[in-house]
């Protein structure tokens, strides 16, 4: 193994993890606000059919990305209704948004499923000019990339301080108590999930336009799971969520490299790696971590009447 | 409370449960017909040509039969663990692992007659499917994991086994084209009915829905898992061993998948091969949530959801859709059961 491999591998860690660290972020605000959504892969999916489609027929990638986070924000939207609105069931309703994911971007994708586009364009590292063209291939990022770590700091700082942050903590830990101090855990929940919504979009274009390129049904694998699984890895914060994202981008790459090099292992085998190691994280972080969880996490607010 | 009610009450609520599912249904297929007039499609056509195709013929009616005895199967193994207020949302890998264990029988011991050969390869597969689900069980048990996300991981990990398996030591020989087992010998075969496709496994699933409604019904462990259900807390002061039931639970469910998949296999197929399962375990999900885990309505949400996986299939032939397709229809079924508050609502994990 030499240096371009080790590279390599940073590189393909670093654009497998941008996906999974806008999605976690998204899972973060809204558990943040008191709503699991298992619904995250269905959401991605649905997003990233959009966003490659809009490509295809502009040829801008960057209005794929727009459409891609519109479309996640709407797809949540309607998931939030039935938790918010319906208050029903948020793991159900999230599986039920998978299951309508799961149809609704192969039906939307479906014109597009050989198609070939121009992915988002992408910029070297400024600083590398002396590394040789080779090496310095590999610090080529693209805009989404560019931008992941100044969201989740953004979205550090939002959470945790500014009052918007304070009032949709206060929603996530105890409903009933922020209505009492004055909010409407109804219209914070919304806006939440709606900004899930979006960041799952920015994920999902991240995939399907910056990434791989292509459009396939069942394009995300279960990333949206194992973004939820990063959340709790990361005890509900976004700066852990990047440390999450990279580690499993690395296994996701790690796993891309051994396939190429050649090991004699079954690539079937190979690809159970990342869920493999998500399973893992669980059992090692699922329990000690519990008391860093929102206190109405999953709970329905049943409104201020009763 | 269903007990203490007469028998003729009872059908009532069984008659009006049927009725608000037809209305809920009708509204998810308007719903889905507008969807399809937004892609362009004929839903009217895509509807007819789907009951022609299923309803209309007695070879249609009998391939309903059998894309139905899966389900029935992956129904149970939802619905089960769903009474403790668990979600069970492993079905699909489940299901896979129990074709597995139960295709390991029938490859390793062909000379085996099938008085031996069968039922040992159903109940490894049964082994398969409960062993898969061992670990979300133990973990709920222990309060580490929710069950929903492990279960749902372990989904995308049991298929890959079984295409490894199926691409590596038990590729056929014989077949370089696609990529499968060898054919199972004759006797690890489950027998067909009337000479269509239909074999004793839709009996089997019958039997095990009837079994599971009994059980739930007429039992003590079913009284004490609806109490589980009802109120953990309280169940756990009176006695009853809850972190015992969430694993038998979930590892029964589990097994009921994985007969899903040998039954498949050994039913329909005769031959291992990686996919065979258009989400089965997934739809069981559905039919068991949409049925509210009562036997009665899910023979026959099974029986619509057949129709609605081949009417996918029929889409996917004639008018150029995706066979996913279908998933919009049961997941828009499943979004105004959810918005609807006043029907039953299940407790989450």
């Amino acid at each position: 193994m030499n240096l371009l491999a080790i590279l390599g591998l940073l590189s393909s860690a670093v654009f497998s993890g941008t996906s999974l660290l806008y999605a976690a972020l998204g899972e973060v605000i809204g558990q943040r606000a008191g709503i699991v959504n298992l619904g995250l892969e269905g959401i991605m999916l649905v997003s990233a059919s959009v966003g490659f489609g809009v490509t295809v027929v502009t040829g801008n990638p960057y209005l794929g990305v727009a459409a891609s986070a519109a479309a996640g924000g709407l797809t949540n939207l309607l998931f939030g209704y039935l938790v918010i609105t319906r208050r029903a069931n948020q793991l159900a309703s999230g599986l039920a948004t998978m299951f309508l994911g799961f149809g609704l971007s192969a039906l939307i994708g479906r014109p597009y499923v050989a198609a070939r586009i121009q992915g988002l364009p992408r910029f070297s590292l400024p600083g590398l000019s002396g590394l040789p063209a080779l090496s310095r291939s590999q610090f080529e990022f693209d805009a989404l990339i560019y931008l992941a770590l100044p969201m989740a700091a953004l979205i550090w700082w939002a959470l945790f301080h500014t009052r918007w942050g304070l009032g949709l903590r206060a929603v996530g830990e105890h409903p009933d108590a922020a209505f009492a101090s004055g909010r409407d855990p109804g219209w914070i929940r919304y806006q939440a999930v709606v900004l899930g919504g979006v960041l799952s979009g920015l994920a999902a274009a991240h995939l399907s336009i910056a990434w791989t390129m292509t459009w396939a049904e069942y394009m995300t694998a279960g990333r949206g799971f194992i973004a939820v699984a990063l959340v709790i890895f990361s005890k509900w914060h976004p700066l852990r969520a990047v440390a999450g994202a990279l580690l499993f981008g690395g296994a996701v790459a790690f796993q891309l490299l051994l396939q190429a090099i050649g090991l004699n292992v079954s690539p079937f085998l190979l690809d159970t790696l990342p869920y493999g190691l998500t399973l893992l994280v669980l059992i090692l972080w699922g329990g000690t971590r519990r008391h860093a969880a929102p206190a109405g996490l999953g709970r329905v607010y049943q409104g201020a009447e009763q | 409370m269903a007990r203490a009610s007469p028998d003729g009450l009872r059908w009532m609520r069984l008659l009006g449960g049927l009725a608000r599912s037809v209305v809920v249904f009708a509204v998810a297929l308007i719903l889905f017909g507008l969807i399809l007039v937004a892609a362009g499609k004929d839903p009217v056509r895509a509807i007819l040509e789907t009951l022609r195709s299923t309803l209309g013929t007695g070879y249609g009616l009998s391939e309903v039969l059998v894309k139905m005895t899966p389900l029935l199967l992956t129904a149970v193994a939802v619905a089960l663990p769903s009474r403790l207020g668990l979600i069970n949302v492993g079905g699909e890998g489940q299901l896979y692992m129990g074709a597995c264990f139960g295709t390991w029988v029938a490859l390793s011991f062909p000379p085996w007659p099938a008085g031996l050969l069968l039922p040992s390869m159903l109940a490894m597969g049964m082994l398969g499917g409960g062993l898969w689900a061992l670990l979300p069980a133990w973990l709920r048990a222990r309060g580490l994991v929710n069950e929903t996300i492990t279960t749902l991981l372990m989904n995308y990990v049991a298929p890959s086994i079984a295409t490894f398996l199926i691409y590596g030591p038990w590729r056929s020989p014989f077949n370089s084209m696609y990529p499968q087992t060898v054919d199972f010998v004759e006797a690890a075969r489950l027998p067909t009915l009337f000479d269509t496709r239909v074999h004793v496994g839709l009996i089997a699933a019958l039997a095990l829905v009837a079994l599971y409604g009994f059980v739930m019904r007429a039992t003590r462990w079913g009284v004490e898992i609806r109490a589980i259900g009802g109120n953990p807390q309280a169940a756990r002061r009176c006695g009853i061993p809850v972190p015992s039931y969430i694993v038998a639970a979930l590892c029964l469910g589990g097994a009921a998948a994985g007969l899903a998949g040998i039954v498949e296999v050994a039913g329909l197929h005769g031959r291992l091969r990686p996919g065979f399962s258009p989400g089965f375990g997934y739809m069981g999900f559905l039919i068991s949530w949409l049925s509210f885990g009562n036997p009665i309505g899910m023979v026959v949400m099974s029986f619509v959801a057949a129709v609605i996986s081949l009417g996918g299939d029929v889409l996917q032939i004639k008018q150029g859709l995706p066979y996913a397709v279908v998933n919009i229809l049961l997941a828009l079924t499943l979004y105004v059961v959810l918005a609807r508050p006043s029907l039953p609502r299940r407790r989450g994990a």
